[in-house]
C-alpha cells in the first residue's frame, strides 16, 4: 500500500505545480495587469451590431443521442480493460463471459447502425 | 501528518467545496466545472484507498464523458436560468421538505450502520491478495468469472440503454437530402451526362 503511493507522489507533486502555476498566472494578471475600465471598450467595435439574442437554443436532440452511444461504448472499452490485463492465465469461463458480452453489444452496434443512428442527415 | 494523509485532506477538502458550489454558484456552467472537480478530488480519493482503476475509471467515465455531457446540455439547452432562478422562492419549501427527508433517511441509515468484527476477513477471503496482483488485474480475476451475472446484467443494461436512447430520440427527417456514398461512387459519366449541340438561335 505505501509503496503504492509512493508511485503516486511524482502525481501529486505535478498536481501541486499545476495548481500554482495557474494560482500564479490569474493572480499575476490580477495584480500585475493595467486595469483601465471604459464602456468603449466592451461596446460592438465600428459596423459591428449588438447581439441580437443569447447563444442559448433548441438544439438537435440528435447531437445528445450522439453523446450517449459514447458514453455506452466508452463503460464497454472500462470493462474490456481488466480483462485484457488478465487476458494470460485467463480461465475459459472468463474469455468466453467476455465474448458474450461483446457479442451483446455488438447487437446494439448492428441495430443502430442499420436504424442509422449513427448518421448525420 | 504524512504525505498519504496531507493529500488526503486536500483531496476530500477540495471535494467538499466542489459538491458546495456545484449547488450554489448562479451559472450553471460553472456548476459543471465545479462538478468536475469534486470528481477529480474523488478519483484522488480513491487512489489513496488504493483502488487505482477505479481512480483512473472515474476520471475517464465521469470527468471524460459525463461531465462533458453535463456541460454541452447545460451550455446548449434553451432555458433562461435567470428567469428560473426568479422563482426559485416558490419551490424553497418542498426543497426543504425533501432535503430533510433525505438527511432524516441517512441519519437512519448511519445510525443503525454496524460494522461487523469479520467484515476485514469477509472482503480479503474474496479478493486476491494485493501484494502479488495489481489492483486492475484482481478485478479482472474476479469479475468475469465470480461477478459472471452481474457483469452479463450490465452488458444487457448497456444493449437496453442503447436501444432505448435510440427508440426515444431517432427521428428520420423526410424531404432531406443526404449523402448516399454507395451511389456517389457508382455513378457513371456516360450516364449523367449528355452533350447536346445546340443551334444557333433556337432553344433545347
Amino acid at each position: 500500500m505505501e509503496d503504492l503511493l509512493r508511485e503516486y507522489l511524482p502525481v501529486l507533486v505535478f498536481l501541486g505545480m499545476a495548481t500554482a502555476l495557474g494560482a500564479v498566472l490569474i493572480l499575476a494578471a490580477v495584480i500585475l495587469g493595467p486595469t483601465n475600465p471604459d464602456p468603449e471598450k466592451l461596446s460592438a467595435y465600428e459596423c459591428g451590431f449588438n447581439a441580437f439574442d443569447d447563444a442559448r437554443m433548441k438544439f438537435d436532440v440528435r447531437f445528445y443521442l450522439v453523446a450517449i452511444l459514447f458514453i455506452i461504448f466508452d463503460l464497454e472499452i472500462a470493462f474490456l480493460f481488466p480483462w485484457a490485463v488478465t487476458f494470460k492465465g485467463m480461465t475459459d469461463v472468463s474469455f468466453w463471459s467476455m465474448m458474450v458480452f461483446l457479442a451483446v453489444l455488438t447487437i446494439g452496434f448492428a441495430y443502430e447502425w442499420k436504424k442509422g443512428a449513427l448518421e448525420w442527415e | 501528518m504524512g504525505v498519504a494523509d496531507f493529500a488526503f485532506y486536500i483531496f476530500a477538502i477540495s471535494a467538499v467545496i466542489g459538491g458546495l458550489f456545484t449547488v450554489v454558484s448562479k451559472n450553471p456552467v460553472h456548476s459543471v466545472l465545479w462538478l468536475i472537480l469534486a470528481f477529480l478530488s474523488s478519483a484522488g480519493l480513491f487512489v489513496l484507498l488504493g483502488a487505482e482503476f477505479v481512480a483512473m475509471l472515474l476520471v475517464i467515465v465521469y470527468v471524460g464523458a459525463v461531465a462533458v455531457l453535463f456541460m454541452f446540455v447545460v451550455m446548449m439547452i434553451d432555458v433562461d436560468f435567470a428567469e428560473l432562478r426568479g422563482q426559485m422562492a416558490k419551490y424553497v419549501p418542498i426543497a426543504l421538505l425533501i432535503g430533510v427527508v433525505l438527511l432524516l433517511e441517512l441519519s437512519l441509515a448511519f445510525g443503525t450502520w454496524q460494522v461487523s468484527n469479520n467484515a476485514e476477513a469477509v472482503r480479503a477471503a474474496i479478493a486476491p491478495d494485493m501484494a502479488e496482483v495489481t489492483n486492475t488485474a484482481a478485478l479482472g480475476q474476479l469479475v468475469y468469472e465470480k461477478y459472471i451475472y452481474l457483469f452479463q446484467t450490465a452488458g444487457l443494461i448497456l444493449l437496453v440503454a442503447m436501444i432505448g436512447a435510440i427508440v426515444l430520440t431517432l427521428r428520420h427527417r423526410v424531404n432531406i437530402k443526404r449523402q448516399n456514398v454507395m451511389e456517389q461512387m457508382h455513378r457513371d459519366p456516360a450516364k449523367a451526362m449528355e452533350v447536346i449541340d445546340v443551334k444557333p438561335g433556337q432553344g433545347l
